[in-house]
């Protein structure tokens, strides 16, 4: 570990916490309904349209509707996905001639981009047209993670009202997030990162004769406004196999730096918004300190993991960290930062291959997920995941004192604590449970690249990965099987719907219940104190259900590695 | 359900034609006309031909020239569409070696390449990322040090002081963006198009 780097960590830390607050109001108006800067030329399209669609914009829903329209809306999705995949080659905006998608790849590609996974068993340059990539994942990318944001809005709704019957308007909520929030910074962004070399052209593939006399075809494409939002929106597939690693999705150091910033951002502002909705900033900060003490003790292991270097290669006589897998121009730290940060959130893009990450370093982006990606997390997936960890903070922390829990007002009782615990249970279920299925079938035991409990790992970061929304991977897994697709799929839309169903009960449950009013009892949600429980809740909870898995992966790896042990595959 | 329908229809074909159609389309106007080089992929052109683009990197082998890291990109086989063979900075398959940390392959492969380095200027330390294949595959830079380390060669095959090559890695090093971000580097194209502009014999 450098001086250097560590000043890249704090620069890091100190643009979100800066960007936390304006962006926080700025949505805050945006969900509100409020006007804002952008209203006099975004208002007459958004009326518009809700004319066009037959919507009140003052029409609430319960969280039933809410929540069925959220249902419908993504089933549309769903369906024109697969379908623009399966025709991709009789569509038109194809210039390198692309043959349709597969049937299992189809469907594992709608379910990654519907659910704002993003898995990447498509290999990008190599399988989609140019209209696969805009009609369909830069526009599933706007649409997954304008969703996420409606849903925490309407359960963090759930919290700020008192006696109330809906919880808001799924359309309304997803009609500003993308005009007002997603669009506007998306344009700017994209322009930023034309100027620091990401192409954006509908122009082919470029034959180019290299120095010594050979052909390199460079594969190039409409990249920086699919990069931007699929950085923004916490979606993280790549336009390239190699994701952000490749140098047309991520060409510099400050490219690499804003990307970064990118993925945290609108999570961060979240917490903002929410403090801001109740009626209590500082309700907002205690949850963001949870998340940052969590996120920093993940820093600081990835980063002196990596900086220390694999044991077998310095073995060798290597000294200067691991560099496999890793691009120059980022070097350790901002590798390190950067695998730390797109799990944390469920972005899932990487600019370095994880598969080839020090066994520790790999094992905090999979401890990330496995927490259900609640550090900053996905674009308000992080909010409403954090929000159900807190629902059992509170119950734990009321069971030993004897008192019904109460947060923010509204008294916590058994529906809500039900409804958490499904949320929270249902991701060990497919994480855990599809890891154990594919280490005992053969289709299962055919996909990892690497043997030993590195082959594990893979295995278990893969179905990690699906079930916690993120989409990153040890790329070294064939995952572009049946087996594999199609598991995957079902851990991916499992992941994501039956968090968001139980979040939205717990809105509409809460949303019902009377504000009391805090008295000498009530345990303060916005010290050290509170923080320090919810930390501790989060970590026993992960670390009870997933640490046996880990166990198995990468700390014997960890182990075996420091005593010079390797693995060959097929000996 | 059925009254959400038409809501539901009109946000979904209205929404998918702005951010997946206006969105990128307009994207690709504004880029090509404000930054028509960028946009269009960073190209390098000599003598009328295009040779590159100045952020991809490029496979070198002769002693000649410069060499930048290990690619594990691959190709389809030209013989068995079913398989792959290696194919360094395949431009058109981005991708990294996936071996893990304990992986016996990776050992083997970072040991032959280390014996290679050691053997051409021996008592020099290798440095990392000469062994190290790149995330992408693709990667266009060196460390100041991994160019310096080949400056013997590359003079000794070019029949040029080593001053002369070392003068030119020199300048191409890049340092850290507002000196915080990132690591020093040089570019391989850059550094190798520099070389036969300047030294050509």
């Amino acid at each position: 570990m450098t001086i250097n780097g560590w000043i890249q960590v704090a620069l890091f830390c100190a643009i979100v916490l800066a960007l936390v607050r304006p962006l926080g109001g700025y949505m805050t108006r945006v969900f509100q309904g409020e006007r804002t800067l952008l209203s006099p030329v975004l208002r007459p399209v958004e009326t518009g349209l809700y004319r066009l669609a037959g919507i009140d914009a003052r029409g609430e829903q319960s969280w039933l509707s809410y929540g069925l329209a959220m249902l419908t809306f993504h089933a549309l999705g769903f369906a024109m996905l697969y379908g623009l995949l399966r025709l991709q080659d009789v569509l038109p905006l194809n210039p390198a001639g692309q043959g349709a998608v597969a049937p299992d790849l189809a469907f594992n590609t709608a379910a990654s981009f519907v659910t704002n996974t993003n898995w990447q068993n498509y290999g990008g340059e190599s399988t989609l047209s140019y209209l696969s990539q805009m009609l369909g994942l830069t526009h599933q990318n706007f649409l997954s993670a304008a969703t996420g944001i409606a849903l925490a809005v309407a359960l963090v709704r759930g919290f700020a009202r008192a006696s109330a019957r809906t919880v808001g308007s799924f359309w309304v909520d997803l009609t500003r997030c993308t005009l007002y929030v997603l669009l506007p910074i998306c344009v700017i962004y994209s322009l930023f990162l034309v100027s620091q070399g990401i192409p954006q052209t509908l122009g082919a593939s470029i034959e180019a004769t290299t120095l010594e006399g050979a052909t390199q075809t460079i594969a190039i494409g409409p990249v920086a406004s699919q990069v931007a939002i699929k950085m923004l929106g916490t979606n993280g597939g790549g336009f390239f196999n190699a994701n952000a690693a490749h140098p047309f999705e991520n060409p510099t150091a400050l490219s690499n730096f804003i990307q970064i910033v990118s993925i945290f951002v609108l999570g961060a502002a979240m917490t903002n918004v929410f403090g801001r909705m109740v009626g209590d900033e500082r309700q907002g900060w205690a949850i963001l300190g949870a998340m940052g003490v969590l996120f920093l003790a993940g820093v600081l292991v990835t980063y002196a993991s990596e900086a220390a270097g694999s044991s077998v290669l310095n073995g060798l006589g290597l000294a200067g960290g691991n560099m496999e897998g890793k691009e120059l121009r980022f070097g350790i730290v901002a590798s390190a930062l950067f695998a730390v940060v797109t799990t944390a959130a469920s972005c899932g893009a990487v600019n370095a291959m994880h598969d080839s990450f020090t066994a520790l370093g790999g094992l905090i982006p999979m401890i990330n997920m496995q927490l259900g990606e609640i550090i900053v997390g996905g674009v308000g997936a992080g909010l409403y995941g954090m929000l159900v960890f807190v629902i059992v903070a509170i119950f734990v922390a009321g069971l030993m004192v004897g008192r019904t829990p109460e947060y923010l007002g509204k008294k916590i009782e058994a529906r809500e604590v039900k409804m958490a615990m499904l949320a929270i249970l249902c991701l060990p279920l497919m994480m855990l449970g599809f890891t154990g299925l594919a280490t005992v079938v053969a289709a299962g035991l055919a996909g990892p690249a690497n043997a030993g409990p590195h082959g594990f790992s893979e295995i278990l970061y893969a179905f990690t990965s699906a079930a916690a929304n993120n989409g990153s991977a040890f790329g070294g897994l064939s995952g572009n099987t049946p087996f594999y697709n199609t598991t995957l799929a079902i851990g991916m839309l499992v992941g994501r719907f039956f968090v968001i169903i139980p979040a939205l009960a717990i809105a509409g449950a809460l949303a019902a219940k009377k504000t009391v009013p805090a008295s000498a009892g009530t345990l303060p949600t916005h010290g050290g104190l509170f923080i320090g429980m919810l930390v501790g809740v989060i970590l026993i909870v992960g670390g009870l259900t997933f640490f046996p898995s880990l166990a198995l992966g990468p700390i014997v790896e960890h182990l075996a590695g420091t005593a010079g042990l390797t693995f060959a595959t097929g000996g | 359900m059925l009254a959400s329908l038409r809501p539901a229809l009109a946000l979904f074909v209205v929404l998918t034609a702005i951010t997946g159609l206006a969105y990128p389309l307009a994207m690709t106007g504004l880029a090509t006309a404000i930054f028509p080089a960028k946009a269009a992929g960073s190209l390098i052109r000599r003598d009328g031909t295009i040779i590159g683009s100045s952020l991809i990197g490029q496979s070198f082998t002769s002693p000649r020239y410069f060499h930048g890291r290990p690619s594990a990109t691959v190709a389809t086989d030209p013989a068995d569409a079913a398989k792959t063979v290696p194919s360094p900075y395949n431009a058109s398959n981005s991708a990294g070696s996936n071996l893990g940390p304990t992986s016996a392959a990776l050992a083997e492969r970072v040991k032959g390449d280390l014996d290679a380095l050691r053997a051409e200027n021996p008592g020099a330390t290798v440095p990392v990322d000469l062994v190290t294949a790149s995330g992408s595959g693709l990667d266009p830079d060196l460390s100041p040090e991994a160019a310096l380390f080949q400056v013997a060669r590359v003079a000794r095959a070019r029949g040029v002081s080593e001053d002369r090559v070392r003068d030119l890695v020199a300048a191409q090093v890049e340092g850290r963006t507002f000196g915080v971000l990132g690591e020093p580097r040089v570019n391989v194209l850059a550094l190798n198009l520099a070389l036969d502009a300047r030294l050509r014999q």
